[in-house]
């Protein structure tokens, strides 16, 4: 849906739907997640149906998640790939979050910051999946140091990702009119032009 | 499984202190177990199945005398038996140890413990699992250094030997100890056994094991089920005792430092998130930007609360 014949569209249908579902999942992982790290947590257990349930349930939202990160990476990762003006951007972003955006660097779909936390993600992903299965251990049972490591890595590789979608989210709450993207598709030109104008000239044809 | 509540020195996933007015009046308990006395009979093991009315399914000889194999969910204590061709002595020694938990004064097992209350530890140093606290997670495996919970597929709780705590609660010893024909397993204050140690130590050592000593080790702030060992100087002899245990490091990251800085971390990123956004402002499109697109398209400017 358009709200302005003149708006950009940003997302497909399909490309909203993959991001919620990951989105939920990662809610219900940190929320289920944080509950068996910290005892100040452990309440949380009861959004889930109690400790066991909670321990039942993370590693099924995990794989669902992975699965659904995985679609995700494989659609974005091309315009993620990180060039000389995103150094260039990132170099300057101190200043962005100072409120002075008026002469970064043009920018494509992403800036540098967002592609930073894709890859920050990714790593994340690649390091919380293998370790999750290591200390499921429903079906097979690692030996005992294996799981020990992977316990520790997964609640690191959990507490970075956590850390990036903070980010992340406040980033898309911070610069107004991004979240309509995720929600129903589209921006307006002017968000567009402001924020990634490099993206904004190749979808318009508008070279200024 | 408590019939006190006032005697917790330590309670898993808990950071207030826990209810523990009551001390043991006597000091903590230990349980010691005299190798050089074990004939190896196994009615130990029969006196845990009964008392604490467990029983293991029959299984199969796998070629030693150890039987069942290894500690169940249903077998909390095993023997464990180990043939040593001694080179100094030209001796064969079957050396047999009585497997189970060791009650350390730092449980590793309580320290991973996600679920408040799973595991405690009374004042008198028996490490107990509330299994209707515990939510099957499987942490207690990974912080102990002595390989000793275990998960039930029936149930996915964890447990252990309790050093009959039930019945050390009401002044009994453990069915264990009630039951050894040897006296090779002994119940009393830690401090007393201790004692009872020495004695057997230097007995040993008068009849040639010179390197006698007791098994209580400090990596674990020491513990509550003891060992003469004839041979104190390799533990691992006996079916792999640990020469050193303590808590894995990586399970004292994890349930240690990691916590706090994690904790910290995310903290400051989502309360310094809110604080910039009211310090700074939001990232809005500038008006002058909208007001040229508004142009082009030949359009009023979109109304100002747009979100």
């Amino acid at each position: 849906m358009r709200r302005d014949p003149s708006d950009l569209p940003r997302y497909t249908a399909s490309e909203r739907a993959n991001h919620w579902i990951v989105g939920i999942c990662f809610i219900l992982l940190a929320l289920s997640g944080l509950a068996l790290f910290h005892p100040a947590f452990f309440p949380l257990t009861l959004l889930f149906g109690g400790g066991p349930w909670t321990r039942i349930v993370h590693p099924y939202v995990g794989l669902v998640m992975a699965v659904f990160f995985l679609a995700m990476a494989l659609r974005f990762w091309r315009l993620n790939v990180i060039g000389p003006e995103d150094k260039a951007w990132l170099r300057q972003a101190g200043k962005m979050v100072g409120g002075d955006d008026h002469d970064m660097p043009a920018q494509g779909k992403y800036n540098g910051g967002q592609k930073l936390l894709f890859w920050g993600l990714v790593i994340g992903m690649f390091v919380i999946i293998p370790t999750g299965l290591v200390i499921w251990r429903a079906w097979w049972t690692p030996p005992v140091e294996l799981v020990r490591a992977a316990s520790l890595l997964h609640a690191l590789a959990a507490v970075w990702m956590i850390l990036l979608i903070i980010v992340h989210v406040y980033a898309a709450i911070w610069t107004r009119g991004t979240i309509r993207a995720m929600l129903y598709g589209t921006v307006t030109r002017a968000w567009a032009k402001q924020h990634h104008r490099a993206w904004y000239r190749k979808m318009t044809g508008d070279s200024r | 499984m408590a019939l006190q509540s006032l005697d917790i020195l330590r309670r898993s996933a808990t950071t207030t202190p826990s209810p523990q007015a009551r001390e043991a009046p006597a000091g903590e308990v230990a349980k010691l177990i005299d190798v050089s006395k074990c004939i190896g009979c196994k009615a130990c093991q029969t006196a845990c199945m009964e008392w604490n009315d467990l029983r293991e399914e029959p299984g199969i000889n796998v070629g030693v005398y150890d039987n069942p194999a290894d500690l169940t969910e249903n077998a909390w204590t095993v023997m464990r038996f180990s043939e040593y061709e001694n080179t100094a002595s030209g001796n064969l020694e079957w050396l047999i140890r009585k497997d189970g938990c060791m009650h350390c004064a730092d449980p590793g097992c309580l320290k991973a413990c996600p679920s408040p209350g799973a595991i405690v530890q009374y004042t008198n140093g028996i490490v107990d699992f509330h299994e209707e606290n515990c939510i099957g997670c499987g942490y207690c495996v990974t912080g102990c250094p002595f390989n000793i919970p275990r998960i039930s597929q029936k149930d996915h709780k964890a447990y252990k030997c309790t050093l009959c705590s039930d019945r050390v609660a009401v002044g009994l010893e453990p069915a264990c100890v009630k039951t050894c024909p040897t006296g090779a397993i002994t119940f009393g204050t830690k401090e007393g056994m201790r004692d009872q140690a020495e004695e057997r130590i230097a007995d040993l050592k008068e009849r040639g094991f010179d390197k006698a000593g007791l098994y209580d080790p400090g990596g674990v702030g020491g513990t509550h089920v003891m060992y003469v060992l004839h041979h104190a100087d390799q533990p691992s002899l006996y079916h792999g005792l640990p020469d050193d245990p303590r808590i894995s490091p990586l399970v004292s990251v994890w349930k240690g430092v990691a916590k706090p800085l994690a904790m910290l971390a995310m903290g400051v990123a989502a309360i310094g998130s809110l604080f910039h956004y009211i310090t700074m402002g939001p990232n809005e499109v500038s008006r002058e930007l909208e007001d040229e697109m508004a142009r082009e398209n030949r359009r009023p400017p979109p109304p100002e609360d747009e979100p």
